[in-house]
């Protein structure tokens, strides 16, 4: 009877005490787990959700919220605007990648065997990656600019050679826009490939020297096979970045954010236009959803290629 | 005794309260960062509390980058200014999301206003209600390099007056290389800058036609005024050759080094070319056309009041609009910013009328337009579109502003909905 009495006392506190010691330490990783996942919840997820919802109503901040079903996307399919800015985007993605690749590994190649000032040269390479985006838009715009103040017309006029638009082009605007997006991001993807380089065993190179391999056959039979990760995780990652890119095409063009007639316009310039220059929240959330799905499909199949090796 | 030291300090608390005013009634006023519009605030701000011990206002400014969507976000939440400043184009939008109220008749009669101020401040007007009034307004002229004209043999003091004198004046300041690269533009082309104010505003009914019609939600230059406003446009930089768009970047940029002779720019930019050291500049109406036809486009930042005022805060706010756009508030505006006064006689007086430079501004006030943008920025990219689709795309001009009437038309009937 007082077993019974003492239990019933103990029973409302003892909840916790009655747990194991591994209940109670799995409680206490889920306390602690929880503050990241609920902020990764309330931060990301949350808009994450609230973005597809946009999508399918017609707010626009100052008007509330009302359903429209999938209005917005069909706008967005029949909107010529939409479809160049989708071309423009996949070029960013075609023409960015593998030049940004081709000359990053071109250098980490041939930096790793130069011993001289080595640290000094790195370092050269990766202070771009350093610079602001829009500062760097701002120079490059100037370079740009037709004589009398533009240094590569000002060059090239000085070799009798026409001078060349460039900005004010239809046709050589994506590509000028690109450049400096590329040589930003050389530093960073040359320190990688540098990395990828040096946890090559130096002894495979040794062996195929002793074997009489030409530098060539090594480049191709070793290195760049034992590259293929680091490889793959520029690829991606690059991709992503020129998927994305922004600051660049604004900040070269500002007052016309994506011209001219917007030949250099990527989807996530458009979505910022829609959304905080004309308040169409809706139909940039739509926009956002497209650009979402589109990231995720070429990361999903970025990331099987990588499962193949 | 206990007591009696209660009713003491009850007593003093009350006496402080009185004398330093702490039972004011506390309005908020909000405008983006702009450094001399904050310090002619301030001063204007100071000099209503001084004259109303019983009204504090608090002024909040932040970047314009943010300044709409901030303002929308604040009062929609139930917070933010009691008195808000506002780009007139942004009115329909401000009245879509309540988020200002139309100005009490008693308080503010229409007839009043249309007496007293310029009549672009219609703009502010729907139905029979105004929504906001400024306190200064802008307008455009043409700024000229002084010291180009000389050196091209042309007189400085005798600007040209209509359109073909401008182009002749273009002409003969153009400088160009070996290559026939222009060096030193005649006029500046800058669809981004002012010029399609000019164009839409100026140029369309220089030549016969009318932008807009009904309140401006039907796009109607889609015919032969528009074509030859276009060309007219166009044919500065391919027929005559006096210009570029994207020389030296900005057309304000090139005025201020030195390397056009003409721009067309506002009020807005006084400021700016103020600190030119290197050569005289001067201003000068806009061109007419041949028929000695004039217009001008004229914008302005309008104060409201917002939907979140009430009681006294209400009182208070509309004592201190009214303040703000009283001739002597418009003084101060003057004085400090450098924008043209929004009432008439506060403006046009003989010593603004002769001054050489608010006086070709301040004529150009007389039959100015204000376009009620639905969308400024797309609006914009419209005219740019169409202008470079000539440039640089080398299409016929009657096609491209085929284009752009409907483009536009789509922007103004998608606000409509």
């Amino acid at each position: 009877m007082s077993v019974v009495a003492h239990r019933e006392v103990a029973a409302p506190g003892g909840l916790w005490s009655r747990l194991s010691l591994g209940q109670k330490q799995v409680i206490w990783a889920w306390g602690f787990l929880a503050v990241p996942l609920v902020f990764y919840v309330v931060i990301r997820f949350w808009p994450t959700f609230q973005a597809f919802y946009l999508s399918v109503t017609d707010w626009t901040i100052t008007k509330p919220a009302s359903f429209v079903g999938l209005e917005n996307y069909k706008r967005l399919l029949a909107d010529p605007l939409f479809w160049q800015v989708f071309r423009n985007t996949f070029m960013y993605l075609i023409l960015g990648t593998p030049i940004s690749l081709l000359i990053s590994f071109v250098i980490a190649y041939y930096l790793d065997r130069v011993r001289f000032m080595h640290s000094f040269i790195r370092a050269l390479y990766f202070l771009p990656f350093l610079t602001t985006a829009a500062a760097m838009a701002w120079v490059w715009r100037w370079f740009y600019q037709p004589v009398p103040i533009g240094v590569i017309n000002d060059i090239l006029s000085s070799f009798g050679i026409p001078q060349q638009p460039f900005l004010r082009s239809t046709t050589q605007a994506l590509p000028a826009v690109l450049a400096p997006a590329v040589w930003a991001g050389l530093g960073f993807q040359i320190i990688i490939f540098l990395a990828g380089l040096r946890a090559i065993p130096v002894t495979y190179y040794e062996a195929a020297r002793i074997d009489g391999l030409s530098e060539g056959a090594i480049l191709r039979k070793i290195t760049l096979p034992l590259l293929k990760p680091t490889l793959v995780f520029l690829v991606v990652f690059s991709s992503i970045g020129f998927l994305r890119i922004f600051d660049q095409v604004y900040n070269i063009n500002t007052n016309d954010p994506g011209g001219p007639l917007n030949s250099t316009k990527p989807l996530v310039l458009m979505i910022y236009q829609t959304a905080f220059s004309s308040y169409e929240m809706g139909y940039a959330a739509a926009q956002t959803v497209v650009l979402f799905v589109i990231l995720l499909v070429i990361s999903l199949v970025q990331l099987r290629i990588m499962r193949d090796r | 005794m206990r007591f009696r030291h209660m009713l003491a300090s009850v007593a003093i608390g009350v006496a402080t309260l009185a004398s330093t005013g702490v039972k004011a009634v506390e309005i908020e006023y909000w405008q983006y960062v702009f450094d001399t519009r904050v310090k002619a605030m301030t001063q204007l701000i100071a000099k209503f509390q001084e004259a109303n011990p019983d009204i504090k206002v608090k002024q909040t400014t932040f970047p314009y980058a943010d300044y709409q969507t901030k303002v929308a976000a604040a009062i929609l939440a139930g917070q933010g200014p009691d008195v808000v400043q506002l780009f007139y184009g942004w009115t329909d939008t401000f009245i879509a999301g309540k988020m200002i109220r139309p100005l009490r008749a008693e308080a503010f009669p229409s007839a009043d206003i249309e007496r007293d101020f310029f009549p672009i401040v219609s703009a502010m007007k729907r139905g029979n209600d105004y929504y906001g009034l400024p306190t200064a307004v802008r307008s455009l002229a043409l700024f000229y390099n002084k010291k180009i004209f000389k050196d091209a043999g042309l007189d400085p003091n005798n600007p040209p007056k209509t359109l073909d004198e401008l182009v002749a004046a273009a002409e003969k300041t153009t400088k160009r290389d070996g290559s026939g690269n222009i060096v030193s533009a005649g006029m500046t082309l800058d669809m981004g800058g002012q010029d399609h104010q000019w164009w839409r505003e100026v140029l369309i009914r220089q030549f016969g036609g009318t932008p807009y019609t009904d309140n401006d939600t039907k796009v109607t230059y889609n015919d032969e005024s528009g074509l030859k406003a276009l060309t007219f446009y166009t044919d500065l930089q391919k027929k005559h050759k006096v210009g570029q768009t994207g020389f030296m970047d900005e057309g304000q940029a090139a005025f201020r080094a030195g390397l056009a002779a003409m721009t067309i720019d506002g009020t807005f930019r006084l400021g700016s070319f103020g600190t030119i050291k290197a050569f005289e500049w001067g201003v000068v109406e806009l061109p007419a056309n041949a028929q000695g036809l004039r217009s001008n486009y004229a914008s302005y930042f309008a104060n409201a009041i917002t939907s979140k005022a009430e009681g006294e805060k209400l009182a208070a706010a509309e004592k201190f609009l009214k303040y703000v756009s009283s001739p002597e508030a418009m003084k101060v505006w003057m004085e400090v910013v450098g924008e043209l006064p929004a009432r008439r006689a506060a403006a046009l007086t003989p010593e603004n009328a002769a001054h050489p430079i608010y006086g070709p501004f301040l004529k150009g006030l007389e039959y100015a337009h204000t376009t009620l943008f639905k969308d400024e920025l797309a609006q914009r990219q419209v005219a740019i579109d169409m202008v470079n689709r000539v440039i640089i795309g080398g299409e016929e001009p009657k096609a491209s502003l085929a284009k752009a009437a409907e483009a536009e038309q789509a922007i103004l009937d998608r606000a409509k909905r």
